[in-house]
C-alpha cells in the first residue's frame, strides 16, 4: 500500500488548483471591484443621496443616517451575493460538463467533499477580495468612512457563502445553463432590488418584506448597518449570523451528497 | 480592377442589404424551445420600477422636470424604459453576436449562401431591435395600469427606445467585431454600467450642478431625454438634437459593423 | 466535351506577405468529380474559399458559370453548396431545423424547404434522428448532415473541403457512398483531401498542390503510371538505420526513396526487386510489395509524405 502521506488538506488544494486558474484574471477582476462600486456610489449614494437628504422625513426612516451611509453596507454585502452565486454557476457546471476539471480531480486522491469545501474556500477568497475593494472604496466617502467596514467585509463573505453553496447545490444538479439566466433574473436581482439593501424593508408591503427575511441578504445587510453605523444589538447580531450560517451549513452539505452522486456515476 | 468591382469596395456594404429577415427568421425559430429566456428580459425592468417606487418613491418624494414637480417613480420609469431598451439591444448584439461569429459559426454558414454579410448585420440588429420593441410595449402598459403615464404622447416613446434600440444593438455588434474572446465580455459591463448609473436615469442632470453637461456625452442620456418628453408631452427643440445624436451614431456604427464583418468573414 | 463550371486563370491568394496560392490553374467541367490532393498548408482550402466566392481573388481571373465571384457572388452561391472543414451546423436547432433554415437562406419557399428536408434527411440516413439536437449527433452524423444542408438548394456544384477528415473509418465508408451516389446523379463535385485512398475512390481527375502551386494534374490512374512505377517495395531497417542502407539498394528498381523509417524502392516488379535485395545480402527486419499509389506520386513529386 502507498503510504505516502499528505499534509495539506484536500479542500486546500483544491483552492489551489482555483488559484493557478485565476492567475490571469486577477487584475481586471480587482480594478473593476474597484471601480463599480464607486461608481455605484457616485450614482446611486450621491446622486439620488441629494435628492432622499433634502426630503425632511427621509433621515427618520433610514434611521438618523445620510442616504449614502445607510446604501454603503448594502453595497458591500450585495457585492458578495452577487459574486457568491455566479461564480458557483457557470464555473461549476463547467467543470463537470465542459472543462470536466472537477472529474480531473476526482481522479486524484482527492474526494467530491474535498471539492466542495475547496469551492468554499475559494468563494471566501473571490468574496473576501472583492468586498474588501468596496470596502476601500467606501473609506474615500467621509459619510461612508468607519472602522465598522472592516467586520462588514467578514460578514459579507459570510452572505457570500449562504449564496455560494446552495447555488452550487443547484448547479451539480443542473442540465442546462438556461436556468442560471433564471436565478439571476429571479433571485439576485430580486434580491439586490429588495432586500433592504437600498430602502428598509419597511417601506415594502408586508409579504414582500418576509420573503426578504426569508433569504440570507438582508439579515447580512442589517447587521453591516450596525457595524458601520455604531449601532451593534449582540443579541440580534448573533440570530442573523447564524441564519446566515444555516443557508451556508445546508448548501454544503448538499452539495456535497449531490457532488458524490454526479462523480460516481 | 473593373470599375464595377471597385465601386463595390467604396460604397459602404451597409446598402448591400437584400434578405435580413431570413436571420430573423433563424432566430424565430430558436428560440420556439427558449421562449422563457425572452419572457424573462421583461421583468428586469419591471422590478427596478417596482423597487424605485416602493422603496425611494417615500423617501426622495417629488423631482423637479423642465419646472414641474413629478412624483419619483412617474420620474423613473421613463429612463427605466429607455435603459431597458439599451441593454437588451447590448445584450443580443454582443455575447449572442460573438457566440455566432466565434463559436458557433453561425455567420459563416449563412455567409456559403447567397446572405451577405450586410444581410447579416442588418438582421442581427433588426432582431436586437424587434425584441426591444416587445419590451418596451409591455413596459408602456405596466407604466400605463400604475398610473405613471403622463400623456398621450407616451406613444412617441415606442419609436424613441427603436431608436435606441438601433443605436446601441449598431455600437454592440461594431464593438464585438474587435473582441477577441470571452474575457473581452466584461468591457460590455464596464461600459454600459456608467451609462445606466449617470444618464440622468435615476436624479436629474442638474444635480451635478456646473459639472451637468457632462452627462450629454452620454448616448443613453439622449434617449432617457427623448422617452421623458414622450411620457410628458412637453417637446422642445432639444429633442432634434438627441434624435440627432442617436441617429448619426447609430449610421456611423451600422456602416463600420457591416465593413468589419466583411473584413472578418471574407478573408 | 461538357461546360466548364470554374476556371481559375493564374489565380493568386495572399494574406498579407503570406501567399496562401501561387497562381493556379484550373478548369473543372460539368459532371466531374475533382479533387485538390496535398498536405495541410498546400493552398487548398484557401482555394475552395474562393472558389465559394467568400474570400476575394487576390490577382488573376476566376470564372463560376462564366460570373465574376466579386461581382456576382451570392448569384453564384445559389447555385453551389459548400460543405466546409470544419463543421458549421446551427447547434442551437434540431437536425430538420438545419436544413429547413438553411433553405430559407436560399430564399426556397417554405413549403418546398420542408419538402426537400423530407428527402435530403433519408437521403444522408437521418431521418429518425430529425428532431435531435445537433450537439448530440456522432461526427459522423454532423458530416452527413453538413453534405445534407449543402444540398438544399439542389446545387449544380458541390464543393466539399476534407470531407472525411477526422471520422473513423466505418463512417468514411458511409460518407463516400452517399458521395459516389451524388455523382451518378450528375451533381459536381470539387473536393480537397489529403488521403490518397480518398481522392482515388471519388476523383475522376485531379491536381496535386503543393506550397500554393499545382505540381501534377490528371486521372489518379494517369498520375500513377506518369509519375510512379506498377509496384513499391518498402524495406524495413531496425530505426536509425535506414540511411545506412540507403546506398545498397541502388539499382534494384527504377528508383528509390529513403524516409526515416522505411526505404521506398520503386520497381516494375517487386518481388523480383525483394529476391535481389536478398541476393545483395540485405536482411531487412521485414519487407512488403504494394502497388504504387498517389502518396508515391506525392512523394517523388514534393520528396515529402502527405500525411506526416
Amino acid at each position: 500500500m502507498n503510504t505516502h502521506r499528505v499534509t495539506t488538506p484536500g479542500p486546500l488544494r483544491v483552492l489551489s488548483w482555483h488559484l493557478v486558474a485565476y492567475k490571469r484574471f486577477w487584475k481586471a477582476n480587482v480594478l473593476s471591484g474597484l471601480v463599480q462600486p464607486l461608481l455605484y456610489m457616485l450614482g446611486l449614494g450621491v446622486g439620488v443621496g441629494a435628492l432622499v437628504d433634502r426630503n425632511t422625513g427621509a433621515t427618520e426612516v433610514l434611521g438618523g443616517a445620510s442616504y449614502v451611509a445607510f446604501v454603503a453596507p448594502g453595497l458591500l454585502v450585495t457585492t458578495a451575493m452577487a459574486l457568491g452565486a455566479g461564480e458557483s454557476m457557470w464555473p461549476v457546471m463547467g467543470g463537470l460538463k465542459w472543462s470536466r476539471g472537477y472529474h480531473a480531480i476526482a481522479a486524484t486522491a482527492l474526494t467530491p467533499r474535498d471539492i466542495v469545501l475547496g469551492h468554499g474556500v475559494w468563494m471566501t477568497v473571490r468574496t473576501g477580495l472583492a468586498s474588501s475593494s468596496v470596502a476601500a472604496a467606501l473609506a474615500l466617502f467621509p459619510d461612508t468612512r468607519s472602522w465598522g467596514l472592516i467586520p462588514s467585509v467578514l460578514i459579507a463573505v459570510w452572505v457570500g457563502l449562504a449564496f455560494a453553496m446552495p447555488v452550487m447545490a443547484f448547479s451539480i444538479k443542473a442540465e442546462l445553463d438556461g436556468a442560471f439566466a433564471a436565478i439571476q433574473r429571479f433571485v439576485v436581482i430580486p434580491l439586490f432590488l429588495f432586500g433592504g439593501a437600498f430602502y428598509p424593508l419597511s417601506q415594502l408591503p408586508a409579504a414582500i418584506a418576509w420573503l426578504a427575511r426569508v433569504a440570507p441578504l438582508w439579515h447580512g445587510v442589517v447587521m453591516a448597518r450596525q457595524c458601520t453605523t455604531g449601532t451593534v444589538q449582540w443579541g440580534a447580531a448573533a440570530l442573523h449570523l447564524g441564519y446566515i450560517g444555516l443557508w451556508v451549513a445546508a448548501g454544503t452539505t448538499l452539495a456535497a451528497v449531490r457532488m458524490r452522486k454526479r462523480l460516481s456515476t | 480592377m473593373s470599375s464595377n468591382s471597385l465601386l463595390l469596395r467604396i460604397v459602404p456594404p451597409v446598402f448591400a442589404v437584400r434578405r435580413p429577415q431570413r436571420m430573423i427568421e433563424r432566430h424565430v425559430v430558436a428560440y420556439r424551445r427558449q421562449w422563457l429566456i425572452i419572457v424573462s428580459g421583461f421583468f428586469e425592468p419591471l422590478f427596478y420600477l417596482l423597487s424605485m417606487r416602493a422603496g425611494l418613491g417615500d423617501l426622495v418624494g417629488t423631482v423637479s422636470v423642465g419646472g414641474v414637480q413629478v412624483p419619483y417613480d412617474r420620474f423613473v420609469a421613463p429612463a427605466l424604459m429607455a435603459s431597458s431598451a439599451m441593454n437588451g439591444a447590448i445584450f443580443d448584439s454582443t455575447g449572442n453576436v460573438l457566440g455566432r461569429l466565434k463559436y458557433f459559426r453561425l455567420y459563416d454558414a449563412a455567409l456559403a449562401t447567397p446572405m451577405g454579410p450586410a444581410d447579416v448585420a442588418m438582421g442581427e440588429i433588426g432582431w436586437a431591435l424587434l425584441r426591444g420593441q416587445l419590451y418596451a410595449l409591455s413596459f408602456l402598459v405596466v407604466m400605463w395600469s400604475m398610473g405613471l403615464v403622463g400623456s398621450p404622447w407616451v406613444l412617441m416613446a415606442l419609436p424613441a427606445c427603436a431608436l435606441i434600440g438601433l443605436t446601441f444593438a449598431a455600437v454592440g455588434f461594431a464593438g464585438t467585431t474587435f473582441m477577441r474572446g470571452w474575457q473581452d465580455m466584461d468591457i460590455v459591463t464596464t461600459a454600459t454600467m456608467p451609462l445606466f448609473l449617470f444618464s440622468a436615469t435615476f436624479f436629474p442632470a442638474s444635480s451635478y450642478g456646473s459639472w451637468s453637461w457632462v452627462v450629454q456625452l452620454s448616448p443613453l442620456y439622449h434617449g432617457v431625454a427623448l422617452v421623458r418628453a414622450a411620457n410628458s408631452g412637453v417637446w422642445t427643440a432639444g429633442v432634434i438634437g438627441h434624435v440627432a445624436v442617436l441617429a448619426g451614431l447609430s449610421l456611423a456604427a451600422l456602416a463600420l459593423a457591416a465593413r468589419r464583418l466583411d473584413v472578418l468573414l471574407r478573408k | 466535351m461538357s461546360e466548364a463550371l470554374i476556371t481559375a486563370r493564374n489565380l493568386v491568394k495572399k494574406f498579407g506577405e503570406l501567399t496562401a496560392v501561387a497562381g493556379i490553374d484550373v478548369e473543372v467541367r460539368r459532371g466531374e468529380a475533382f479533387g485538390f490532393l496535398g498536405p495541410n498548408g498546400a493552398g487548398k482550402s484557401s482555394t475552395m474559399r474562393m472558389i465559394g466566392c467568400v474570400s476575394p481573388v487576390t490577382s488573376g481571373e476566376l470564372r463560376l458559370f462564366g460570373m465574376d465571384p466579386a461581382t456576382d457572388g451570392p448569384r453564384i452561391r445559389g447555385r453551389i453548396g459548400v460543405v466546409p472543414q470544419m463543421d458549421t451546423l446551427d447547434t442551437e436547432l434540431t437536425v430538420e431545423e438545419n436544413l429547413h433554415i438553411y433553405g430559407r437562406f436560399f430564399d426556397i419557399p417554405r413549403a418546398e424547404c420542408r419538402r426537400r428536408t423530407k428527402e435530403l434527411l433519408a437521403f444522408a440516413q437521418l431521418s429518425e434522428r430529425a428532431t435531435s439536437v445537433v450537439d448530440n449527433l456522432s461526427g459522423g452524423m454532423k458530416r452527413r448532415l453538413s453534405i445534407a444542408r449543402s444540398l438544399i438548394n439542389n446545387p449544380e456544384l458541390l464543393l466539399l473541403d476534407e470531407p472525411t477528415t477526422g471520422l473513423d473509418p466505418q463512417a468514411r465508408h458511409v460518407l463516400w457512398d452517399r458521395l459516389y451516389r451524388l455523382k451518378q446523379d450528375g451533381v459536381t463535385l470539387v473536393l480537397t483531401t489529403h488521403y490518397m485512398d480518398e481522392a482515388e475512390q471519388l476523383c475522376d481527375r485531379l491536381v496535386v498542390m503543393d506550397q500554393g502551386r499545382i505540381v501534377a494534374e490528371g486521372s489518379p490512374r494517369s498520375l500513377i503510371e506518369q509519375h510512379s512505377t506498377r509496384e513499391v517495395l518498402e524495406l524495413r531497417f531496425p530505426a536509425g538505420r535506414n540511411e545506412e542502407h540507403g546506398p545498397q539498394v541502388e539499382g534494384l528498381g527504377e528508383r528509390h526513396e529513403v524516409l526515416p523509417d522505411r526505404i521506398l524502392v520503386y520497381a516494375r516488379d517487386g518481388e523480383e526487386a525483394l529476391a535481389a535485395a536478398h541476393a545483395r545480402g540485405l536482411q531487412p527486419e521485414s519487407a512488403l510489395v504494394r502497388r504504387s499509389s498517389l502518396e508515391d506520386v506525392f512523394l517523388h513529386l514534393t520528396g515529402r509524405t502527405l500525411v506526416d
